[in-house]
This record gives C-alpha cells, structure tokens and sequence, in this order.
C-alpha cells in the first residue's frame, strides 16, 4: 500500500478544496458545503487507504468507494482527477450538458466511480452489496460508503446498517459525514438522527467517532476499523460543513450554492495562501 | 409438466433458481416472502447463495444493485406490489439508471392474488417498469414460458422485470418444442377479423374467447405478448393491417400496461381500434379468485364483448 506523508495529505485535501471550488464555480451550482467537508477522508482513502489503480479502474479485486451522499460529487471528481482517473482541467466542465462529469456520480460514465449514487438513502445499501459479493469470492477488498448525517434520516440507511450486521460484513466501513447540517437547517432543528454513536451500537456495527479534519484521527480510525472482525464498522465522522473557506464554514446556505466570480477568488485566494503555508 | 396441467409461475420461479444454482452462479435475495415468492426451494438448495433480506424492500434492491456492481447477477424477489411498487425509485436510480445485472423477480402480481385484497393486489407494475429506459418487462402467460423466461433473463445481462402469479394458471404451451425470443410476440392462433392480444394468465382466456368467437363465426387471432418491452411492433402492425380492429387483455390496470403500450404503438403504425380488457382504474378486494376475475371483468366473455366492439368501431 501507497504511503502519503502528512504533509502531502494536507496538500491532497487542499487540491481536492480548490477542484470542488473550480468545479462548483465553473458549473454556476452544486454542492459546496458538504463537498469540503470530507475533502480531507477523500484524500486519506484514495492516497493512502484504498487498493486501487487509477490505470485498472474496473479490477474486480480493488477496493471500492460508494458515496451515498452523492451531492457531495464534487469532492470525489476532484479526488479521482488528482489521483489520476481523469484530467483535473476537466472538473470544469462539472455539470455540463457534454460532460462525464454529472451532478451526481454516475459509474457508467465517469472512470472510478464505483456506484451510481445521489437518490440519498441508496448507496449504502449498494455497498453492503459489494461488500456481501466480497465474502462470497472471498476476495479481501473493502468497501467504503460514506453517507451523510442529514441522509440518516432516510429510513434505508438503517435497514442497510441492521442488514450489513446481520450478514457480518467487516469488510464494509461505513462513514456518517456528521456536518451536522442539511438544506433546511440544521439537522437537530429538521429531524435529528442523533445520537450516532448508540444507534450504531444498538445496530450490531462498531462505532468509532472521528475528526474528519485531523489525519491522526483519521488515520487511527481506519486502522482501528480494519481490525474490527464480524461486525461491521461506523465512523462517525465530525466535521465542517464548508471546511477550509472562511465564509461558507458551518453555513447552511453553501449547501448547495455556487460562489459567485468575487467570492470564486477569495476562496481560491485562501486554499493557495493554506497550500503555500504547508 | 404438460399441457393442461395448472401451475402458478411462482411455483416455476422457485424450481427454476433451483434448477439453474447447479451451472450458474448468481445470488438470490428476498424480503420475508421466500414461502410465498418459492424462492424458499433455492434457500433449501443454496443456503449461501440465497439472502433474505428482512421487511426492507428497499434495500434489498440496493443490495442487489451493490452485488450485481461487483459482478454477480441476482435474482431479488417480492411481491410485486413491493417489489415494484415500495422499491419502484431504489430500482429506478440503483438499477435501472446504472444498468445493473438485476433481475427482479416479482410474483403475486394482480388481482389473482385473492384473499389478501387491494394492499397487495399490484395493477400497476407493468405500467411503472415499463418506463424505465433499459428495463426489460416480461410476463409470461405458463409454466413452460415461465421456466424459459427465467432461463433467458440468467444469461440476458442487464435489468429486467419477470412478472409471475400465485393462482394457478393452465399449461399451454408444449415443454418440447416452446422457445422464448425476446420482443417476440407469439401467434397462437390465426384469425381474420379481429386480434386479441394477451399476456399473462388472460393468453388462456383469449383462446377461450377465441373458441367462442370462432362459434360465433367470428375468426379471430390470439396474440400471446409475453415481452410487454421492448414489445413486438411489426407483429401488432401486421395484425392490425390484416384483422383492423384489436383487443388487449391484461391482468393489470388498463392504464399504463400493455393495453396503453398496444394503442400507442397502434396509433403511430397503423391505427385501427383497440379495445382494453384489464382493470379498469380501480383497486382490487378480498375474495376467491374465480368471482374476483369475474368482478373485474378478467373473462373470456368480456373479451368477446371488447372484440365485438372493436370490430363494430371499424373503419
């Protein structure tokens, strides 16, 4: 397995920011927020984590990644391009009519992505899928489902949660990206899903709670996560909606607004003076 | 199994995972149904290739769309009130829309599935499965098409959408010499005047009705369309240019089904009447099967009366 110092995560995280950014900007919507705020597991489990290979984007032993939470669709072409499925220039063309880029991950037309996802409460029945495929070619692959905290709401997310328990998939890591905010406000205001943690349990999974901004942290978790047998793990991911711009952290509107052309260079302005910085 | 023998699809279904889980290797799941779906045979048979995915119908679609991603065909069964309706946008954006290897298997379709009445008795799924672009919607009218059709749908790779029975249906078609072709409607019998168009367990009806018309001196064609999509356009314009007037007859709503798929291919290729015999826009009820489909108009002598005025309608 490829090793990523720290240093280079934070500059991975970093482009992975500035892609999410170019993209969003460049196609006048999306979804910013939730985008910056697992730029930071992205970079950790496409550049140090996860089996896979840029140049075999179908082996049928890599390890797979599904985002449930599939508006944050941003932040995984900004991962693959860095990674080298596809040019970065392309993340510009993110949400046009000629693009392979769409608004949500589509696996039949963008190279690397695993599962087509965005229709929120569906991915992480996929991966539990995947996973289940895994234990009956028993092959070793994982599978990484990242879901996020708002999408708890939907009632499939704990039917794939009690069912990947059931059938034991420790080969399954599921992450609760836990911004703590979705469209209408925040999450404890709508509908809250909290606790995560004794729901988790109370699921039959191992719950193991993160800083989705600290590569310690992640890094402990994962590794924690894949010495966890016949149960399947939850990492509860905390994190900042917005994470590394000023002005859209913890805001509910850069949920899903594009920057316009002033706020685009003030952004960019702040994710070159970070990667300058490191 | 021989002709005139009567056997429900789902019967079929489970023998027939059965008999195909010893050359093929694929997955099948169901939502604590397996005793009524049959699937319960490929459980006994293949306990590790068989998952029952609990009360979540939901799921158990993105299960499959997850299994068939990473590269097994599955088979995931329900009812077909919650398999195509409860699941309807899990199979709509996690199958259909990726195109995934899935094949969902759906039984108790109709209102022959009795007693349980209108919660269960699903009028709609041709209609909703029929619109989704990739999908492949198939009802097959016997045991012998049954059996055929599974067969095809294990080595077909891509979604597709069988529609199996719980009542038990008549055996017409001959074991030995039966094929199934996809897209391929299948004349059964000849006629003149008018066509009958059927699917399901109303193919037997529409030959009954055929006899009857026939006494009647009245020769009509019975078009058994076991595939409702991609469905047989050049056979429907070559009947209705040889006969001018049709009757469709389905075990689903009139609305949405095959009778909806006949008059808009009709209206564009060569447009002649077409009378609907179906549910006519209402839910089912409770009760044993023979006085629902004589309730709901699911008859050879309704079909007769539709072929009656369609012919009146001519041209």
């Amino acid at each position: 397995m490829e090793k990523t110092s720290m240093i280079d995560l934070k500059k991975i995280a970093t482009q992975i920011r500035m892609g999410i950014i170019e993209g969003v900007h460049a196609a006048g919507a999306g979804h910013p927020g939730g985008s910056l705020s697992i730029a930071d597991i992205l970079a950790y489990l496409y550049f140090t984590e996860m089996k896979v290979d840029p140049k075999d984007p179908k082996n049928p032993d890599r390890d797979r990644l599904v985002l449930s939470k599939g508006h944050a669709a941003p932040a995984l072409y900004a991962t693959l391009a860095l990674k080298g499925y596809f040019p970065v220039e392309d993340l510009k063309t993110l949400r046009q009519a000629d693009s392979y880029l769409q608004g949500h991950p589509d696996m039949k037309k963008t190279p690397g992505v695993d599962m087509t996802s965005g229709s929120l409460g569906q991915g992480i029945s996929a991966a539990c899928g995947m996973a289940l495929c895994g234990k009956l070619d028993k092959k070793d692959y994982r599978v990484y489902a990242i879901v996020g905290d708002g999408e708890s709401e939907e009632g499939q997310v704990w039917e794939a949660i009690m069912f990947a328990a059931h059938n034991k998939l420790d080969n399954l890591c599921i992450v609760i990206d836990h911004n703590g905010l979705q469209i209408d406000g925040a999450i404890h205001e709508i509908v809250s899903p909290a606790p995560f943690e004794e729901k988790i349990t109370a699921f039959g999974c191992h719950a193991i709670t993160m800083d989705a901004h600290d590569f310690d942290s992640i890094e402990a978790a994962f590794a924690e996560a894949k010495t966890v047998k016949g149960k399947p793990t939850v990492i509860v991911s905390k994190s900042v909606k917005g994470k590394g711009i000023s002005f859209m952290e913890n805001l509910v509107k850069w949920h899903g607004s594009a920057p316009n052309d002033e706020q685009y260079a003030q952004a960019m302005a702040e994710l070159n003076n970070a990667l300058a910085a490191l | 199994m021989k002709i005139g023998d009567k056997i429900a699809t789902r019967e079929t279904y489970g023998k027939t995972l059965v008999a195909l889980g010893e050359t093929h290797d694929f997955v099948v799941l169901d939502a604590d149904l397996a005793e009524a779906t049959k699937t319960v045979y490929f459980k006994k048979a293949f306990p590790d290739r068989f998952f029952d995915c609990g009360i979540a119908e939901s799921n158990m679609i993105g299960v499959a769309a997850g299994l068939a991603a990473a590269g097994k065909p599955v088979f995931a069964s329900s009812f077909a009130m919650f398999a195509a309706g409860r699941a309807f946008e899990q199979i709509r954006n996690s199958v259909a829309y990726p195109h995934l290897n899935v094949k969902i298997a759906a039984t108790h379709a109709g209102i022959t599935v009795g007693e349980d009445g209108a919660t269960h008795q699903c009028n709609e799924d041709i209609a909703l499965m029929r619109t989704l672009p990739g999908m492949l919607v198939i009802n097959p009218s016997d045991a012998v098409e049954a059996e055929a059709a599974i067969k095809f749908a294990l080595e077909h790779e891509g979604p597709c959408y069988l529609r199996f029975g719980r009542y038990a249906v008549p055996v017409i078609h001959d074991p030995e010499s039966y094929t199934f072709t996809l897209g391929k409607g299948e004349v059964l019998r000849d006629g003149t005047d008018v066509t009958i168009v059927a699917t399901g367990l109303m193919v037997s009806m529409a030959l009954e009705a055929a006899e009857i018309l026939a006494a009647e001196n009245t020769s009509a064609r019975v078009i058994n369309m076991a595939t409702i999509k991609p469905l047989d356009s050049e056979l429907l314009e070559k009947a209705a240019r040889e006969t001018g007037a049709v009757v469709t007859a389905e075990e689903h709503s009139v609305i949405g089904g095959l009778g909806s798929a006949v008059a808009e291919t009709l209206s564009l290729l060569y447009p002649v009447p077409v009378h609907r015999v179906g549910v006519m826009d209402s839910f089912g009820r409770s009760g044993k099967v023979p006085p629902l489909l004589k309730r709901y108009g699911l008859t050879p002598s309704r079909i007769v009366e539709k072929a009656k005025l369609a012919m009146a309608a001519k041209r």
